[in-house]
């Protein structure tokens, strides 16, 4: 991407001043404006021109073209080349054209996006490419912070608090706060902040998400700044009215931009392929050329000297030599045929045609979301065919970032089950047909007029239980109601609108409100409750909040009767060890449904309560206080009360959330996986969020034999563990087959031996220990252990290691790999990976618009692979092995007649398609030939069925994928069979006809061996043998297929007799000099015999050769095909995975995209309005440094998650 | 049926490159402009005497002109065997492809009047044969010669010899002799003469080349067909979908 602004030096530091245009703009940075076009009126031809002659096919053309201006040289009249030269420039040129005017406009809209500047103390409406460095933006809710790093100045909460979510970023999906420090936070209104004129000083840009340094000056003052005080581009406002930012870094200067990476141009590895064949071609057509050349050299001595009297060499060709040095030009300018510049033309046709295969498929569509797939690249379609490797991220690709409350036991009664409607069928074609299906009408909640509408529950007992007045139920729900950080809102009567810091908080308050137990407001000393229509105040005793050790929360309130209760939340393992003894029946079929609903997939919480006595809560209360204003050790102190009082809880019942996943994951997942493409998941959610959507996905199972943890701190914990996991499957496999000794495997022979491994495993590895395997030395030690898994989870890693791993697969493994991501974070992946997919139809585009493929849900990529990608392959491969065929028969006919013309270059023979006599009849042709040579690989089978196998099949045998992988259709050995095949057609075809016309003679007694009934007998069989040729090579046959074989023979035809004619030559008596020669010609019954007799020497080996494969060793394609003729009628059995539920022994932790801190946020109640703060009877306890402690334990809790911490280990390993 | 005579050329390359463009085709086609100012591609023999050939380029300029006789022997006698020389072009070549200049009137001398003859010839080409029809561009000799042949061993339709009754053949056994006023050097490119005589049959002349390919590759096929068969009987059990792994 060109950006308006040049290049600069690498900034030290950066100064901005708020207000300042003019002081700013010395510094020259970067500007918001993007330029990514590359063209206009003026420039466009010359620039264009210059671009296109820099590809070696058109220069090439261009100097056939002057080689053919040199009269004596010239074998071809200069028309065969310019007019495909033109041809392709012209076409090229409009593309390029068309490509540009597009980038111009989404420039402009890119440009004019309107935002809000603060410019001379009034807010305006500026364009985009307007915002400046330094210039103060408003922000309002909801909004994504698109244009800039901004620092924050102010915001509409109380303290200049804002809340954020960075999915986007960094694929975490709770919400998170960003507070501005205190002296700018109450720059509240326009004015003031017009006159606010701080300085900041800070890093130049960078691409560290989580870190920013810098200092504000204003005012004489020093105040330092941190990423607690950014909002990035990226992240999207929420629940915040409005806030102020000033910018501090601008267009590609962003955090986001400069994690994007760089974009690649990409190239199939057939593209590869296909230069180096081009050039070895290239090289053979030297060769032809020096032997002709040779040949011609000692013909002219030996036999043209004295050939003179009737025919005398060229005016100044005075010797044999020379006359082998014009000649290897003439046949280079003949043979030319043989390098297929045209291929790349008749490439990109192929591929443009498939990429609207992939635009118009309907079973790609999205009904939802309105989105069609969309093939945004058109040059990377038959790698499709080959992918090894699926990067996927989590957050909006696997899964919706919808958190639901499905399930749940209360006092050992489970509620919730339902007939799961099939998610996500594989027939589904317009992706939401099964959610109609066979469903139960949801519960009816009409009761409750403060009811959620948006929420669903499908098992009518538990509302029962709430109205019959279940003790157990109701104490459940109350907990729900109380025991939470979330801040309700209710902007009219009953309109209730709850800000939850993570979804699964939300999801299970929100279940609460629609059982009837509503929660209404907070205070910090108090939370409004309604229940079941009665409107109970609580008061707020204490938050014992959630950290990732403690895996729990609980809240201590008062009821209005004045007892005091502890409620209790958290993960299974925790607490379940903290429950009172009484509670051991209970507890034990409490387990068996977490055990279901593990299996099922779902994120598992267990609540409990606890009475506290007066006295006992006074005394520990009094305790508490203490601890929290201690200087030292508070935490431990604080850690240590908790402990304390959550003790023999007695047990409610657990709560099951489940992460919607997309439609169709796990079957998706499950069919490639089949198709033998390794899937790995990077995401920047936290380890248990990403090892339970993968256990839900099927990624992970309980059958593995092992799921490794890799979580170290340091290179050597990393390095210890990886081997540590080798070592295991290693043992394993070595029990198996007892046959490496241990020294073996650690040598270089550790791939082998790692590839063999039996058993499944999966790695799991953390954003820390990732950083330290991705270093240079252990880089290739981490990818042969992840290799060897089965399924491979990265979390919390940043968007530049996630492109580091793609790079790092494919440095190591040369393997194909496809990125699919949704969100900014995935950007730099999906530039890095062979082939990116963008999700789209959600909020964010970056993705999309980095990624050459994009669809709206994940489960379209097994269509995009299995179907379009195998017959994008599939059909490239045949047409490459076609052409390059094709092209050899062709052209090597010249070569052979060479021998017998005395190697003057005259043009042989296949007259009529290739080169003739006559100019305009050779580029009339070439183009006929070109346009066949367009259309009838295409034709190989357009739109209904282009395949080998339909596309039922290739979803249903994944194995079929395969070859793609394997790259076996396409590859240098067939290559050259490919060309055998080519130069066997050539000499048959020429030495057939040759034989026969040797001594032949017309059935009127006229000569038949003339040049021009040879040319056109050998140009016949040519083309009625590559036709039979693509006709068995056809493995589906259409109406269009029939069209286009039979079509491209009669035009042929059509063409020779056109040429033939009289009229033509009446006109142009000196261009068509084969008048009459067609009818003449094949009038012959001698010709049609050549011609039939060659055909069938040149099909029979081939035909022969089909049979014995198929017959001996036969592909499995064949075999589908081959039963799919016999059962015609039968239906093939479906495999069923769908209810491969797993036996369930895993399960999830606490809700896991929470983060502690706020529950002291809210004690302190800082982040409420003043007018519910009035409310309250309570003063607020004063805590000035809660911020801090927000702000550290969002710190630690960044490493701790990273620790081996035991528990997080022991639920994995279970 | 009728006999064919042929003459026969070897090591002559007439389908060189810069001997097949060497000709211009709108010359021999009638037309006037061309007639006095050849192609270019008819160079050397473009001009001579800065006079245009006509007919210019290398092909015309070689063309074969030993004249054959043929003769019977019977009992020391010899009995001219009567040649026709006309109906041996094809019938797009004498009526589209070839035509002489057209103008007043039908005196070819006239309508070639400014032009020289090639280089080669004894004479010019408006007197090649005395009946009007075969002079000229049009004459068949001519016309069969500039139908350049596809490979440097060749034969060229020279007579015909038409049956005289249904009852004898048209040659008898016997002697003949073939007398050749020889004026068309060979032996410099070190080239063979050939005369043949030959009847035709529906596919032409005799040629042994594509029976014999015939049989071969019938039997090649026949045998290839039973090889497979056996193959296919004893290895070709592709069982259903039993075999595809999945």
């Amino acid at each position: 991407m060109e950006r308006c602004a040049a290049r600069r030096a690498p900034e030290e530091e950066r100064r901005v001043r708020a207000n300042a245009r003019e002081y700013n703009e010395k510094f020259q940075y970067a500007s918001n404006c993007i330029k990514t076009s590359k063209y206009n009126i003026v420039t466009f031809l010359p620039v264009n021109l210059f671009e296109q002659f820099q590809e070696v096919a058109n220069t090439y053309f261009l100097f056939l073209l002057i080689l053919q201006l040199i009269p004596q040289i010239s074998s071809l009249s200069w028309f065969t080349t310019i007019v495909p030269l033109v041809l392709v420039l012209t076409i090229t040129a409009v593309k390029d054209a068309t490509d540009d005017y597009f980038r111009h406009k989404s420039d402009n809209q890119v440009n004019n996006r309107q935002s809000q500047v603060l410019i001379g103390g009034v807010l305006r409406q500026e364009q985009w490419m307007n915002v400046r460095v330094g210039d103060i933006i408003k922000l309002e809710n909801n909004q994504f912070v698109a244009q800039a790093d901004l620092l924050l100045l102010s915001s509409s909460e109380p303290h200049g608090l804002c809340y954020i979510e960075t999915a986007e970023l960094d694929g975490e999906t709770n919400m998170k706060v960003r507070q501005a420090i205190p002296v700018t936070a109450e720059l509240g209104d326009t004015s003031q902040l017009a006159r606010f004129d701080g300085e900041v000083i800070c890093e130049p840009p960078n691409n560290k998400l989580d870190k920013f340094g810098g200092t504000l000056y204003w005012k004489e003052n020093k105040y330092a700044l941190s990423n607690q005080n950014m909002l990035l581009r990226g992240c999207v406002l929420r629940n915040t009215e409005w806030c102020f930012g000033l910018v501090i870094f601008a267009g590609p200067d962003t955090k986001l931009m400069q994690n994007s990476g760089r974009t690649k141009f990409k190239r199939t590895s057939i593209d590869r392929l296909m230069n180096t064949l081009v050039l070895w071609i290239f090289g053979f057509l030297v060769c032809m050329g020096v032997i002709l050349a040779i040949g011609n050299a000692i013909w002219e001595h030996e036999v043209g000297v004295c050939f003179q009297i009737y025919l005398p060499w060229d005016e100044g060709v005075h010797s044999a030599f020379f006359s082998g040095f014009l000649s290897f030009w003439s046949y280079i300018i003949i043979l030319n045929t043989v390098v297929p510049i045209s291929l790349y033309v008749s490439v990109e046709v192929i591929r443009l045609g498939h990429s609207y295969f992939i635009n118009w498929d309907k079973k790609m569509y999205c009904a939802k979301r309105r989105t069609p797939a969309e093939a945004r690249t058109t040059t990377l379609n038959e790698e499709l065919g080959q992918v090894e490797y699926i990067f996927s991220d989590k957050t909006g690709t696997l899964t919706q970032n919808i958190m639901v409350f499905s399930k749940c036991s209360v006092n050992g009664h489970s509620y919730g089950e339902r007939q799961m409607p099939e998610p996500g069928d594989v027939q589904d074609v317009l992706g939401h047909k099964a959610e109609l299906g066979e469903r139960p009408e949801p519960v009816d909640f009409s009761f409750n007029p403060l009811a959620d509408p948006r929420f669903q529950f499908w098992d009518p007992s538990l509302l029962e239980a709430v109205k019959l007045g279940d003790l157990h139920v109701h104490e459940f729900f109350r907990l729900l109601s109380l025991c939470h950080t979330v801040m309700s809102e209710e902007k009219s009567e009953g309109e209730l609108l709850y800000k939850a810091q993570s979804p699964d908080e939300g999801a299970l308050v929100t279940a609460a409100r629609n059982f009837g137990f509503v929660f209404r407001s907070r205070t910090p000393k108090t939370i409004t409750v309604h229940e079941l229509g009665q409107a109970i105040t609580y008061q707020l005793l204490a938050i014992l909040d959630f950290n990732n050790i403690r895996k729990r929360m609980s809240v201590i309130v008062r009821s209005p009767e004045g007892k005091i209760r502890l409620y209790c939340k958290g993960a299974d393992t925790i607490l379940l060890e903290r429950l009172h003894p009484i509670n051991q029946d209970l507890s034990s079929i409490t387990t068996d449904h977490l055990n279901e609903y593990a299996g099922e997939g779902l994120r598992t919480l267990v609540l409990a309560y606890k009475d506290l006595e007066e006295s006992y809560y006074k005394d520990w209360s009094e305790r508490l206080h203490r601890a929290g204003s201690a200087p030292e050790a508070r935490e431990d102190h604080l850690a240590r009360l908790y402990d304390e009082v959550e003790h023999d809880m007695m047990l409610l019942g657990a709560t099951a959330i489940e992460d919607k996943l997309q439609q169709g994951v796990p079957e998706t997942i499950a069919i490639l996986t089949l198709a033998n493409i390794k899937i790995w998941v990077l995401t920047g959610d936290k380890q248990e969020t990403a090892v339970n959507i993968g256990y839900s996905c099927k990624m992970l199972t309980d059958d593995m034999t092992e799921v490794f943890v890799v979580t170290g701190h340091t290179v050597l914990e990393v390095r210890e563990e990886l081997r540590k996991a080798r070592e295991k499957m290693m043992d394993a496999s070595r029990s198996v087959c007892n046959g490496f000794s241990y020294q073996e495997k650690l040598s270089s022979k550790l791939t082998s031996v790692l590839e063999a491994i039996a058993g499944e495993y999966a790695l799991v590895i953390n954003g820390h220990s990732l950083a330290h395997a991705l270093e240079a030395d252990m880089e290739v030690e981490f990818l042969e252990t992840a290799c060897a898994c089965k399924a491979v989870i990265c979390c919390r890693v940043t968007p530049l290691q996630k492109a580091q791993v793609v790079e790092l697969v494919k440095k190591y493994k040369k393997a194909v790999t496809l990125a699919i991501g949704d969100g900014a974070n995935d950007v730099s992946m999906i530039k890095t990976a062979h082939i990116g997919v963008g999700i789209s139809g959600q909020e964010g585009i970056q993705a999309v618009l980095a990624s050459d493929y994009s669809f709206s849900q994940f489960k379209f990529l097994q269509r995009l692979l299995l179907v379009h990608g195998r017959w994008s392959y599939l059909r490239m491969c045949k047409f490459l092995c076609y052409f390059f065929y094709k092209n050899f028969a062709f052209t090597m006919v010249h070569f052979w007649f060479g021998f017998f013309c005395g190697f003057s270059a005259q043009c042989t023979t296949s007259t009529s398609s290739h080169c003739t006599t006559s100019s305009t009849r050779r580029c009339l042709c070439s183009l006929w030939v070109s346009l066949t040579r367009l259309l009838l690989p295409r034709a190989k089978g357009r739109c209904p069925c282009p395949q080998d196998v339909p596309e039922q099949r290739s979803m249903e045998y994944p194995k079929l994928y395969e070859p793609g992988q394997l790259n076996l259709l396409f590859n240098k050995r067939e290559f050259f069979i490919c060309i055998a095949q080519g130069i066997y057609t050539s000499i048959l075809m020429f030495f057939i006809p040759y034989g026969v016309f040797a001594d032949a003679t017309r059935d009127d007694g006229a000569q038949l061996a003339d040049y021009q009934s040879f040319a056109v007998t050998v140009a016949t069989s040519l083309v009625i043998v590559v036709s039979v040729q693509i006709g068995l090579d056809t493995g589906f046959w259409t109406a269009i297929n029939h069209f286009f074989i039979w079509g491209s023979l009669a035009a042929y035809f059509a063409i020779l007799f056109t040429m033939h004619s009289d009229g033509l030559f009446r006109m142009f008596p000196n261009q068509f000099r084969f008048v009459g020669n067609a009818q003449n010609t094949l009038a012959q019954p001698t010709v049609w015999l050549t011609i039939a007799l060659t055909a069938v020497v040149c099909i029979v080996p081939v035909v022969a050769f089909r049979f014995l494969k198929l017959d001996l060793k036969p592909e499995l394609s064949d075999t589908v095909r081959y039963t799919q003729l016999v059962r015609k009628k039968q239906k093939t059995q479906h495999r069923c995975m769908r209810h491969a539920g797993r036996a369930g022994s895993r399960r999830s932790g606490y809700a896991f995209s929470h983060q502690e801190g706020f529950g002291e946020l809210i004690m302190s109640g800082k982040n409420m309005r003043l007018s519910s703060l009035a409310l309250s009877s309570f003063a607020p306890r004063p805590s000035t440094s809660w911020i801090d402690t927000l702000r550290k334990k969002k710190g630690c809790e960044g490493s701790s998650a990273g620790s081996p911490s035991g528990a997080a280990d022991k639920t994995l390993r279970v | 049926s009728n006999v064919f005579m042929y003459y026969g050329l070897s090591n002559f390359y007439q389908n060189h490159r810069r001997y097949v463009k060497s000709r211009d085709d709108s010359q021999l086609n009638g037309d006037n402009s061309s007639l006095l100012n050849p192609s270019k591609e008819c160079e050397p023999y473009r001009t001579n005497e800065d006079k245009p050939i006509a007919p210019c380029g290398a092909i015309a300029n070689s063309m074969f002109n030993d004249t054959l006789e043929l003769y019977r022997i019977d009992n020391d006698t010899r009995t001219p065997i009567t040649l026709i020389k006309k109906g041996i072009a094809w019938w797009t070549d004498k009526n589209v492809k070839f035509r002489n200049p057209t103008g007043d009137g039908n005196n070819l001398t006239a309508l070639f009047q400014g032009t020289t003859k090639p280089v080669n010839w004894p004479k010019p080409v408006y007197m090649l044969d005395s009946e009007p029809d075969n002079n000229g561009f049009i004459n068949e000799d001519f016309i069969v010669w500039m139908r350049t042949a596809a490979l440097p061993t060749f034969r060229k339709l020279y007579r015909l010899i038409e049956r005289k009754n249904n009852f004898q053949p048209t040659l008898q056994a016997g002697k003949y002799s073939l007398d050749i006023a020889y004026n068309y050097p060979v032996h410099s490119f070190d080239g063979r003469k050939r005369m043949i005589l030959s009847t035709i049959s529906w596919m032409g002349g005799k040629n042994p080349f594509l029976g014999i390919a015939y049989i071969t590759v019938g039997s090649i096929c026949f045998f290839l067909g039973v090889v497979l068969l056996f193959i296919h009987h004893k290895y070709g059990n592709r069982n259903t979908s039993a075999d595809i792994p999945n």
